[in-house]
């Protein structure tokens, strides 16, 4: 593996160094390695932990306890309701970090060292989108775990319930597009988060996560009704607690192609000129 | 292949700043290229686009005989880069940085295990291994960016301001680092500001400023040109400078110039000068509270290639000396 003190005589292009082997899937194993990064960073950013781990437990226990009453009159009842509208929004906040988390490398220079690694250029992407997979799992986890402990109950069966699961988790990866394009046309990760964060906090509150639709006004009904946090909570509803789920899911998965196909291509493009 | 390291014409603006308008640059294998220049001399654009980091807007590039721009990869297989900017992740730690760059360089995780392993023994950094590297000093931070260059063992390095921001003491460890690479065989790109650092480890320097090339040359040859060594005193007793002022004129043949208040200072190309000037001093019962054999400073050498100060005049290459963390250049 070493390449020290090669004669340099030749007047060749000095051949490239054997440490770096043509193993397979090399693409594949860098961004494991960056994913595994990303994930060591997360469990050693308090904030960061905190967002896809104590923050769904907190909303859960502040909406059912606080609000459960007024709203349902039952606690009992609203955390049924609520639940799946929680994990919609945590995981739909989840996103912001990974615009935020791109920046921040480019920021500090760690995207430069990566730049000079014979690795490909999309591998600190990918490793990033592979490590959310791994947080948004948790986030899901820890959603529905904690809710079980309230007494929150899937009345359909298991297998509905990982099809809710990965719906919510397919979407949080399709407004990752959103985040990745803002994470690369800001200045610092700090505007990143606050522009994402603008985006995502009236989605999800000017939404069906907290109450139902047709107690809004008319005017915020026919956002609500367009909103697609409104339609995959609705989705996960259908799938936890049985109901309507196809015209919500299609409503999903069209949003979810809409934010790719638009998004994807401007991140993709933003993301190459800067790296 | 003549140069390991090789660049031709390049220029680069950015916007309205020409950072680069045609350098030349070019380094024998198993040698050090020093590449001399103020704050915003285009020095840092220069070596990012020999790393592949950017595109130059015209001119060619060659890193071991491959061209940057037509085989980056080829490029970066033979590289390691360290410098202001090519930084460590803080959150990890020193062990994990180096792991994730021997993972990223296809070594098998024992193989990464044990380079990186060597390397935090080689920098002194064993202790420190598995502390985040956002608790390491500045000194401490210096030496991973450098271990995170060298995990791949590339044979020709980039080191770019290596030693901006640090102590004498740190300076030379560093400079150690760099004479040890060179002896192992690998060629070295090394920025700085200071002519004591480029005269201490380059085979040849290169300087530049406003983006040109306006000297290369031996270190010998460029002392040759600037002026060789200064030599300063301060007597103890003002009242003796008049005295202090005819030892110096007779010893160098030059007229001393007044350097601070109560100092003085003399250019000499004699290595005698310093043993005679203390000799004489002492007959005459001089005492001196300083007395020193230097370099010209960058500013020094800048005035006498091009007739004008670095900056505005006010000596900004000594003030960035004196700032612990200078921010380098940003072009």
């Amino acid at each position: 593996m070493t390449i020290t003190a090669e004669p340099m005589t030749l007047d060749t292009p000095v051949a490239a160094s054997p440490a770096h082997r043509n193993r397979p899937f090399r693409l594949t194993r860098h961004s494991a390695a960056l994913a595994k990064r990303a994930l060591i960073k997360t469990m050693r950013t308090p904030e960061a932990l905190i967002d896809v781990t104590i923050q769904p437990v907190i909303f859960l226990l502040l909406f059912v306890y606080v609000f459960g009453g007024a709203i349902s009159g039952s606690q009992h009842d609203y955390l049924q309701y609520l639940l799946p509208g929680i994990l919609g929004q945590t995981i739909a906040m989840g996103a912001v970090a990974i615009g935020t988390n791109l920046n921040s490398d480019i920021e500090k220079g760690v995207f430069d060292r990566f730049k000079s690694l014979p690795i490909g250029r999309i591998a600190p992407l990918v490793g990033s989108v592979l490590a959310d997979v791994v947080r948004y799992a948790l986030v899901t986890v820890m959603t529905i775990g904690f809710g079980y402990v309230l007494g929150f109950r899937i009345h359909t069966d298991p297998a509905a319930m990982v099809a809710g699961c990965l719906v919510a988790i397919a979407f949080a990866l399709a407004l990752s597009w959103v985040s990745v394009y803002i994470g690369m046309l800001v200045r610092t990760s700090g505007s990143a988060q606050g522009i994402m964060i603008l985006i995502v906090l009236p989605l999800s509150f000017g939404s069906n996560v907290f109450v139902q639709a047709n107690t809004l006004p008319g005017w915020m009904q026919a956002f609500v009704k367009v909103n697609p946090i409104t339609h995959l909570v609705d989705t996960m509803r259908g799938l936890f607690l049985g109901g309507p789920v196809t015209s919500h899911l299609l409503w999903t998965v069209g949003w979810m192609i809409a934010l790719v196909v638009v998004f994807a291509p401007l991140a993709l493009r933003a993301y190459n000129r800067k790296v | 292949m003549k140069y390991a390291i090789e660049a031709k014409g390049l220029v680069k603006h950015f916007g309205d700043t020409k950072a680069l308008q045609g350098v030349d640059l070019a380094a024998r294998p198993g040698t050090v290229l020093g590449v001399l220049g103020p704050n915003g001399a285009g020095k840092t654009t220069a070596v990012r686009i020999l790393a592949t980091l950017l595109k130059a807007d015209a001119g060619a590039a060659f890193v071991n005989g491959f061209d940057v721009c037509a085989h980056p990869e080829k490029v970066r297989q033979n590289i390691g880069l360290t410098g202001q900017y090519a930084s460590v992740d803080e959150d990890l730690s020193g062990m994990q940085n180096l792991r994730l760059i021997g993972s990223l360089l296809d070594l098998t995780t024992s193989e990464s295990k044990a380079r990186a392993k060597e390397l935090l023994e080689w920098f002194d950094l064993t202790e420190a291994a598995d502390r985040p590297a956002k608790t390491y000093s500045g000194g401490m931070r210096r030496r991973l960016d450098l271990a995170a260059s060298l995990v791949g063992r590339p044979s020709v390095i980039f080191l770019d301001e290596p030693t901006t921001g640090l102590d004498p003491a740190k300076r030379e460890d560093m400079w150690d680092v760099v004479r040890k690479l060179v002896v192992d065989g690998s060629t070295v790109l090394l920025t700085t500001q200071y002519l004591e650092e480029a005269d201490a480890l380059a085979d040849e320097i290169t300087v530049i400023d406003h983006g040109r090339v306006i000297a290369h040359d031996t270190p010998l040859g460029l002392k040759r040109i600037v002026g060789g060594q200064t030599l300063s005193v301060q007597p103890t007793d003002p009242s003796r400078v008049s005295e202090t002022t005819a030892i110096l004129r007779r010893i160098s043949g030059a007229e001393p110039k007044v350097l601070r208040a109560g100092v003085l200072a003399v250019a000499v190309n004699d290595n005698d000068a310093l043993t005679e000037t203390v000799a004489r001093l002492a007959s005459a019962g001089i005492g001196v509270t300083e007395l020193s054999l230097h370099l010209p400073s960058l500013d020094e050498v800048f005035f006498t290639l091009t007739g004008h100060r670095v900056g505005t005049g006010l000596g900004i290459a000594a003030a960035e000396r004196s700032r612990p963390q200078a921010n380098g250049e940003n072009s």
